[in-house]
């Protein structure tokens, strides 16, 4: 059985690549076959964070006008078993993208892969709708923050509205993904807590992934963060997550919520 | 509570989730309201298409919400129509 997610959020720069190449890692190491593909055409940034960015020869564009068959566009992960990537077209802009095209490629990708991963362009108008269009489930990426919280909101509604399953009258099942989270921050009521953006949004909680520096130095080397720091904390919950989508029950654990002394007299994690 | 939160900005985060509460229980209650705007923007666009050319980006649909009444703002900058430079901007409140 394959199934088509989308990794969505509105706002733009609030992790959406970097949890589609996570999660579509650790789907992989998990012994899935994967495909991520990039739909943000024009600004790709999909193959530079999985290492393949020199690689890249056909992409969906390519694809979609027939100028070339998908086996030739697809990347196979170099380390990752069972890993593939559909990159974006860097030269183009997503009216190349035409519905028809998406639901022709999407619909061959199904038949190779357990799972489709759209990593969807920041914005809510062409390119964001197709990333959804044929989408079975959705990670609605999240920061902490009341522009991101707020353009997920929108995000939720088009995804209960715009979707084929939504035109269908069925309902897509979504899952709320929070990035960058400081749980210190979140406890000295700098930052929205976990419970906040869950009361607001109200969709079922799929993962907390803490701010850390191991997201940018994974990306500095093109290795998604469960492959290159799989025992860190975003390395760890980015694991949890993919289980979860697996339909495993893994406990939800706050990343990064212990404190020494000094942390505690200030309210301050200690470097 | 330590010594230590005297010296310490009030926490903000509350505000934070008091606005989002007020403001999505408003934008979820107008529905469908953001569908609006954006086939407004379409139509409008269509519109004037036929009479100049146009740029989509020159084209702002905007609703404001207010507590009685709230006012749809259009603003259409289109490209001056005698030989001088810069543009003509049409706005629209209503
Ligand atoms: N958990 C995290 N901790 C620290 N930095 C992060 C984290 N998640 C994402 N980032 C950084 O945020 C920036 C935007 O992330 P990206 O995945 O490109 O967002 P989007 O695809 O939503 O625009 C990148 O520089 C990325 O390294
Ligand atoms: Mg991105």
């Amino acid at each position: 059985m394959s199934k088509v997610l989308v990794v969505t959020s509105g706002k733009g720069g609030v992790g959406k690549t970097t949890s589609t190449a996570a999660l579509g890692a650790a789907l992989a190491q998990l012994g899935k076959t994967v495909v991520v593909v990039d739909f943000d055409v024009g600004l790709r940034n999909l193959d530079l964070v999985m290492g393949a960015e020199r690689r890249v020869v056909f992409d969906l564009i390519n694809v979609i006008q027939g100028d070339a068959k998908l086996p030739q566009a697809l990347i196979r992960d170099k380390r990752i078993e069972g890993l593939s990537l559909l990159p974006a077209s860097q030269t183009r802009d997503k009216d190349a993208l035409s519905a028809e095209g998406v639901a022709r490629v999407i619909a061959e990708l199904r038949e190779k892969f357990d799972w489709v991963i759209c990593d969807s362009p920041a914005g809510i108008e062409k390119g964001a709708t197709l990333a959804m269009h044929h989408a079975d489930a959705a990670v609605v990426v999240t920061n902490p923050e009341v522009s991101s919280v707020r353009d997920s909101d929108r995000i939720i509604g088009m995804l209960d509205s715009k979707t084929a399953k939504a035109e269908r009258g069925e309902r897509i099942e979504k899952h709320l993904l929070l990035t960058r989270y400081d749980a210190a921050r979140a406890a000295r009521g700098e930052m929205l807590k976990v419970e906040d953006v869950l009361e607001i949004l109200s969709i079922p909680l799929l993962g907390i992934i803490p701010e850390s520096e191991e997201v940018l130095r994974a990306s500095n080397v093109g290795s998604p963060v469960t492959l290159n720091a799989p025992q860190s904390n975003p390395g760890r919950a980015y694991f949890d997550a993919a289980k979860r989508l697996n339909g495993e029950t893994v406990a939800m654990a706050t990343p990064g919520e212990k404190r020494g002394l000094l942390g505690k007299l200030f309210g301050r994690r200690v470097a | 509570m330590s010594l230590f939160n005297w010296f310490r900005p009030r926490p903000t985060a509350p505000a934070a989730r008091e606005r989002l509460q007020i403001l999505l229980a408003h934008e979820r209650a107008v529905g469908g309201g953001s569908d609006l705007i954006a086939t407004l923007k379409e139509e409008i666009l269509a519109v004037i298409a036929k009479h100049f050319p146009l740029e989509r980006d020159k084209v702002t649909v905007k609703l404001d919400r207010g507590d009685a009444f709230s006012t749809l703002e259009i603003d259409i900058e289109v490209p001056t129509m005698n030989r001088g430079q810069g543009a003509t901007r049409m706005a629209l409140r209503g």
